[in-house]
């Protein structure tokens, strides 16, 4: 027996020893997601402890490295544990801007030191993040925040407003854009800093949606404090860190492109019906429909293609840009699609009759992915700037 | 197999970008046209190409092919649409060869591909009959009469026609109207008694004719795969001939778009270019964007046939879609020309003009939208 046909074998044996039953579900709601934390939401008793089993092995993050708590898995090792999980439906022990985040740009640009500190807390689901980017006067343009943290020695004392952050209200730390120096252009004297949310300087307040949902708050600093080992790069070189990050999040936010579910002209034939050629009444509909389905499976292709080319040694670059504008314009248009094809139903808004109006509120949940993140628009500005050579007006 | 060129296909995308770049490209095609050329292509560089083994591209090496499958025909095609090329790849390489691949009995494909892998012989599809792509309602009559076969009727838009050695001619044997059953493929000499070939003028200055045979008699050996079941082969080969096509439309959109955004970043207006405006940026930008999932599209399509996969979505999925960012790509390669692009000296108006044909042949967007739906179920 090769030896990874032993680590398979091992695999799958410990697997089905440790994966509780109720984690061989799938993921239904928003809830059954793990993202632990000093206070985790707890939708289901099996979910903390299917995370520590997991983390014991280092198999929260199976890709990073044992000595920080990781797995230290890769290639086929890292292959095959995925092919075992997806083998008994195994959810996904955690999930967390620590994992999808955070941790990346540590790796990348953090000090031995902060890698040790912070990085086994993620993978033990402990310690739960959220982001500091956009205020109130910087969205779009991002770089010119106005967050100061004030040097004091051996720390630093954080006055300002950060908006759009993320569960804020429910994360531990927080990883935060302030600016360090206000003398030389924007993007210059942007510091990347680190600090515990539990502090009397730090407040949050939820932000109430068009969909009803509050994922998002405001946060104030009053005077909060961060320790100055938690600097992550240079002072004033925090931009090149920020934009490190906004490419895995437009990654990330562009995967809500691929399709998933049941295909939209298949639920409009029950819901409309059909023509004596078995098509779908509704001509109109019925070509907006197989036009989303058109792009759609162009963009999968697409998707595909760059996971081969990224196999090849071939980078994706700023096309990420292209990913996520073209990923989060085809989610809306999907979500409104989800409107004309469901009526009635799909307007409703809560009670079980219209189960909870779930319909609607991932429709108007959907508005934002082409603002979060980077708004369509700056992707295309990235795009005719980086990839096509267009100069700056 | 992947979505990435290989090793050889890259080496052949060069090839075919250097070799068509150089000797057959849009000057090449504006001086056919202009001087009304008889051949309609340089029959030199034909024979260059086939020396180079591109007209047996993908076929089979038992048949004197290179073997190199769709993959790397695709890769040839695409850079035809970049360079406007005008020869006979399209109708007897892509076309001709597929139809006959797809259909033809083992000793039919022993007298053909040889000869066309060789580039000694030019096999076009005699197809469409009205406006518009309906294979299923071909109303070309076929009648069996003793031995052999009696064709009558008519056929337009026939690829390189006039300098054609033989017809593939789509015909009715039996059946009704719009039946899948029915349908047959006959294989129909140039010279033959009753046929007549006229060239006509298409609005890409390309060669296409029309048929009419009357009485037309064809020996019973001539019919391609057996009577009256032409329909799956023949479905079959025009999805694959549909995925080339959007291979040579990738070529051409690419290059009308190159061509766009480098006149973006030459042209000034108000003191600057006009590539520093966002509001072309952005138009750049998206048909970018559109471009990415085209080339997407098309690679899987390829790859599909070389993996002998189910080709039906796949390929009315690349047409369609090329269809649709082609007419894009050339429309706003017209606009943000401005006045430069309206005129005839300037190359971008050929672009267009190959376009749309390109797009028609075999079925548009909206033919291939609505069989994407279909095939979809709805």
């Amino acid at each position: 027996m090769t030896a990874i046909d032993t680590f398979r074998q091992e695999t799958r044996e410990w697997l089905e020893t440790n994966c509780p039953a109720s984690m061989r579900e799938p993921v239904r709601s928003f809830e059954d997601y793990y993202m632990g934390g000093r206070n985790p939401e707890i939708a289901h008793p099996d979910q903390k402890s299917w995370c520590d089993r997991m983390a014991e092995r280092g198999w929260t993050v199976p890709h990073w490295p044992k000595a920080y708590g990781g797995g230290g898995l890769a290639g086929e090792e890292l292959r095959v544990l995925r092919e075992e999980m997806a083998r008994i439906n195994a959810r996904k022990p955690l999930d967390s801007f620590g994992i999808s985040m955070l941790g990346p740009a540590l790796l990348q640009f953090g000090t031995e030191e902060q890698k040790r500190e912070h990085l086994p807390p993620i993978c033990r689901g402990e310690i739960r993040w959220c982001q500091g980017y956009s205020e109130p006067g910087a969205g779009s343009d991002l770089a010119s925040l106005q967050t100061r943290a004030e040097d004091q020695g051996d720390h630093y004392l954080i006055n300002g407003q950060k908006v759009w952050t993320s569960y804020a209200d429910k994360a531990d730390w927080i990883f935060c854009l302030v600016r360090t120096d206000n003398s030389g252009p924007k993007h210059e004297g942007i510091s990347f800093l680190l600090f515990d949310m539990d502090q009397p300087g730090v407040t949050t307040r939820p932000i109430r949606l068009i969909s009803g949902a509050s994922p998002f708050c405001e946060t104030f600093f009053d005077d909060a404090r961060a320790e100055k080992r938690n600097l992550v790069g240079e002072v004033g070189k925090g931009w090149t860190i920020a934009k490190y990050l906004l490419t895995h999040e437009r990654e990330m936010i562009s995967g809500f492109g691929a399709a998933t579910g049941r295909p939209l002209g298949e639920q409009a034939l029950e819901f409309i019906g059909a023509d004596s050629d078995g098509r779908l009444a509704s001509s109109s509909l019925r070509q907006a429909i197989a036009q989303y389905q058109l792009d759609a499976h162009c963009f999968a292709r697409t998707m595909a293609r760059a996971g081969d080319e990224v196999k090849a040694g071939q980078g994706l670059g700023a096309a990420s840009s292209m990913f996520k504008y073209y990923g989060t314009e085809l989610n809306k248009r999907r979500n409104e699609l989800n409107l004309a094809v469901g009526g009635e139903p799909a307007l409703g808004w809560d009670g079980d009759v219209y189960h909870g109006g779930q319909t609607a509120r991932a429709w108007l949940r959907s508005k934002g992915n082409s603002i979060e993140g980077g708004t369509s628009e700056v992707q295309l500005n990235i795009v005719a700037k980086r990839v096509l050579g267009l100069p700056d007006a | 197999m992947t979505l990435v060129l290989n090793e050889e296909q890259l080496m052949l995308r060069d090839a075919a970008a250097g070799f068509l770049g150089d000797r057959a490209t849009v000057a090449h095609l504006r001086a056919l046209r202009d001087r009304d050329d008889e051949v309609g292509y340089e029959p030199a560089v034909w024979r260059e190409m086939a020396g180079m083994g591109w007209t047996g591209i993908a076929i089979g090496e038992q048949y004197g092919g290179l073997g190199y499958g769709y993959t790397g025909l695709g890769v040839v095609l695409e850079q035809a649409g970049r360079h406007l090329s005008p020869s006979p790849l399209q109708a007897a390489v892509l076309v001709g060869a597929t139809v006959i691949t797809e259909l033809a009995s083992g000793a039919q494909k022993e007298q053909w591909l040889p000869a066309i892998a060789a580039g000694e012989r030019i096999v076009t599809l005699a197809l469409q009959e009205r406006r518009h792509h309906a294979p299923l309602q071909t109303a070309m009559k076929a009648t069996r009469v003793g031995d052999h076969y009696v064709l009558d009727g008519s056929k337009c838009l026939v690829l390189d026609a006039h300098v054609a050695d033989a017809f593939i001619v789509v015909a009715r044997l039996d059946g009704h109207h719009a039946d899948h059953h029915g349908l047959s493929a006959f294989l129909v000499e140039a010279g033959s008694e009753g046929l007549q070939i006229e060239r006509r003028s298409v609005v890409d200055s390309r060669n296409a004719g029309a048929l009419i045979l009357r009485d037309v008699q064809v020996p019973e050996a001539c019919c391609l795969g057996a009577p009256g079941e032409a329909w799956p082969g023949l479905e079959r080969a025009l999805d694959m001939i549909n995925i080339g096509l959007a291979a040579e439309l990738l070529g051409l959109a690419t290059e009308a778009f190159e061509r766009t955004v480098a006149y973006l970043q030459e042209r000034k207006q108000f003191g600057r270019v006009i590539g520093s405006f966002q509001g072309l940026q952005h138009r750049a930008a998206v048909l970018f964007a559109e471009l990415e999932l085209a080339r997407s599209v098309v690679l899987d399509g390829l790859r599909a046939i070389d993996a002998g996969e189910e080709l039906p979505l796949r390929a009315s999925a690349a047409k369609a879609k090329l269809c649709q960012v082609a007419e894009l790509a050339t429309n706003e390669g017209i606009q943000l020309h401005g006045g430069i692009g309206m005129t005839d000296e300037y190359d971008i108006g050929f672009f267009i003009k190959r376009a749309r044909v390109l797009q028609h042949l075999y079925g548009d967007s909206h033919y291939h939208l609505d069989r994407f739906a279909a095939l979809s179920g709805f």
